[in-house]
């Protein structure tokens, strides 16, 4: 079993008036078999909690602990802590010319094994994959991402979450986006990951339509930059029905 | 000798009339001097604006009086079966042929004091199954040295040419590189000297009609390399691509200079030069100056400049720039683009597990991926993407450009 443990994470991104703290003490506990939902309105921080996790450089933790299986994270550079199993999926993948998504995903998984896929069974399992997601052949040699359409960086997204196998996947607004098909194809793409055992899904959204199709065993209300109330699915039920409006004095 | 040489002088004459080397228009700003006397283009100091970028104190006299009779380089040359390269006198009437006239010092007075003329001539419907290539090989920067090649693609042939230059040279030349109607040429100049070579290069290219010319400019070594390539049509229908690369380390100047000149209807034009920096004081220039003359309607031509710069302390100059003089054309646009490493990018590579160093390196690949595509000789690809990853790890280690958030 593992863990991913976020322990009073404070955040701030540098502003042209100085540092601004957006995480304001998150504490959530992720453990292997669990989805754990975080719902919040729009800047509430959510992608900021998760590039926080991935080490994204422009975002500065300022205290607060993060452990996979008790291995700091912080400490870890950003390929680090892919290789160490964490993977997010970003809610605005960026597209990178001149490199190929079949040589792109070679070399993530590659760097993430430590050592080359075998070949005959790679460009079957990429192959299945792809069906899967009802991605095209013709997209393993497009540049990666670039070109794309919002959906198609989606189903890309969760390609790579089949491929590279982490132990624990932070969902950033994987749904928003979508159209309903494509919602079911890549929610479809989720629940494989989940059901290979000793997975952990962190599931950020802004809207309850994809929790139709993954069942979150927890769910976060995010606000401010910190979780405002816990519960289990019947939160987002709640949610559904009143918003945000609770929580923020306003509908978001 | 297969080559009909009084055909050739005859084409020569009558390229002539439209040197781009003597624009006759009033007011531009690409009016230049032209002329094959080196007395009528004074020593330029570095104020001039051809010359307002280049370190005139690294020339090694280039530019003034420096003899130019050195010979310390060798040549060799592997070329198709049915190409004929020969090297010729001065005298020899493809000399010329282009309707070149030198337009800087530099030009003239390699034109003047070349004794010798590299030919390469691809007859009248050939078509070649390889590269011809030639390689000038510098054995010293000591005594500085002058050429000049003349390539003639004849009526309806098709075929590559590769001029490599390598090791150690003060070198001014001039190439000239003719197409006749209906020829597809591929020319790739490529600059891999050691770190102490000088190389100021002219090429002009002369375009038939309905040819087809894919001009390509490689510069990766080298202390100065400064190479300038004007371009007109002979005739209406042209297609000209004017492709570049360049790759400057700590110290290296690497200047790319191009003059489209539209002088005819219905011809085309497309430039794509791709250059990268890293290290103190690598400093790229790109000029790229393109001029639609009244008569040349119909034309399209478009020219883009992208700079990536690597580390801090690396500086890229580039500057486009379009003068239109009649409306009657189907398009013309410019750009110009230069950035650092894009975080956004290494972020999402390194989110995959891929290391800081390779991630780098895929980015780097990604950018001269499509141009070295567009290049399309197969023979050099794959030695360009070598090149491309040995200057990549000199870089290894520099600290990356300032991250721009
Ligand atoms: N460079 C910055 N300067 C100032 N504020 C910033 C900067 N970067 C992020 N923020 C602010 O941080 C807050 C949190 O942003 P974040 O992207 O994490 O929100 P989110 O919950 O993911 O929102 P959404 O639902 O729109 O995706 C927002 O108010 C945003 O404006
Ligand atoms: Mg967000």
């Amino acid at each position: 079993m593992s863990t991913l443990e976020i322990r009073d994470l404070h955040v701030s991104v540098e502003t042209e008036s100085g540092p601004k703290e957006i995480l304001r003490g998150v504490d959530l506990t992720v453990n292997s078999g669990q989805t754990h939902a975080i719902m919040g309105p729009n800047g509430s921080g959510k992608s900021t909690l998760a590039y926080s996790l991935a080490g994204h450089p422009k975002y500065t933790v300022t205290s607060g602990e993060v452990l996979l299986d008790g291995e700091d994270v912080l400490a870890m550079t950003v390929d680090e802590r892919a290789r160490a199993g964490l993977f997010l999926a970003m809610q605005y993948p960026v597209e990178v010319p001149g490199v190929s998504v079949s040589n792109f995903l070679r070399t993530a998984k590659t760097a993430v094994d430590g050592e080359a896929p075998k070949l005959r069974t790679w460009v079957k399992d990429v192959k299945q994959a792809m069906d899967q997601l009802a991605i095209a052949d013709d997209f393993a040699e497009r540049d990666l991402n670039t070109g794309f359409s919002g959906g198609e960086k989606k189903r890309h997204e969760i390609l790579q979450l089949e491929l590279l196998n982490p132990k624990f996947a932070v969902l950033d607004e994987t749904d928003s986006g979508l159209d309903i098909d494509a919602l079911r194809v890549v929610s479809d793409g989720v629940n494989r990951f989940a059901a290979n055992g000793d997975k952990g899904v962190l599931l950020i959204t802004h809207y309850t339509r994809i929790l139709r199709y993954i069942k979150p065993d927890f769910v976060h209300v995010f606000v401010g930059g910190r979780v405002a109330e816990e519960g289990g699915s019947e939160l987002a039920e709640k949610l559904e029905e009143k918003g945000y409006v609770d929580y923020v004095g306003t509908p978001a | 000798m297969t080559t009909d040489t009084a055909q050739q002088a005859q084409h020569g004459l009558t390229e002539h009339s439209h040197g781009a080397g003597a624009p006759d228009h009033g007011g531009s700003a690409f009016d230049t001097v032209a002329s094959f006397d080196v007395a009528d283009h004074v020593v330029p100091r570095g104020r001039e604006e051809e010359w307002r970028f280049t370190p005139m104190a690294r020339l090694r006299g280039l530019h003034d009086d420096a003899p130019l009779d050195g010979h310390d380089y060798e040549v060799s040359v592997d070329a198709d079966p049915k190409v004929v390269v020969e090297t010729v006198e001065a005298t020899d009437p493809r000399r010329g042929s282009s309707g070149y006239v030198p337009n800087d010092r530099v030009s003239a007075r390699a034109w003047a004091e070349a004794d010798k003329v590299l030919a390469i001539t691809i007859p009248a419907d050939v078509v070649t199954t390889k590269p011809t290539i030639v390689r000038l090989r510098g054995l010293s920067a000591e005594k500085a040295a002058a050429g000049h090649v003349v390539i003639t693609a004849e009526r309806f042939s098709q075929s590559v040419v590769v001029l490599e230059h390598e090791g150690s040279a003060a070198f001014a030349d001039n190439v000239e590189i003719v197409t006749h109607d209906g020829a597809r040429l591929t020319l790739v100049s490529l600059q891999d000297w050691a770190d102490d070579a000088v190389h100021l290069s002219h090429h002009h290219v002369s375009v038939g009609r309905d040819a087809v010319i894919k001009h390509v400019v490689v510069s990766f070594g080298g202390d100065l390399v400064r190479t300038s390539v004007t371009l007109d049509y002979a005739a209406p229908g042209g297609d000209a691509e004017l492709l570049g690369l360049y790759f400057a380390d700590s110290g290296q100047h690497l200047e790319k200079r191009l003059f489209v000149d539209h002088n005819q209807p219905n011809c085309r034009s497309n430039v794509l030069y791709k250059g990268a920096l890293q290290g103190a004081k690598a400093h790229t220039v790109w000029i790229g100056n393109v001029l639609i003359r009244p008569a040349a309607e119909g034309i399209s031509t478009y020219e883009l400049n992208r700079n990536l710069v690597l580390t801090d302390g690396a500086r890229a100059d580039s500057v486009p720039n379009l003068e239109i003089e009649t409306g009657e054309i189907e398009g013309a646009g410019h750009a110009s683009a230069t950035g650092r490493f894009d975080d956004e990018q290494l972020f999402y590579l390194m989110a995959r597990g891929i290391p800081a160093d390779e991630a780098r390196r895929l980015v780097v690949h990604g950018f001269f991926t499509e141009l070295i595509n567009k290049i399309g000789v197969p023979e050099i690809a794959e030695r360009l993407i070598a090149t491309v990853e040995r200057e990549l790890a000199l870089g290894e280690g520099l600290p990356a450009a300032a991250t721009t958030h």
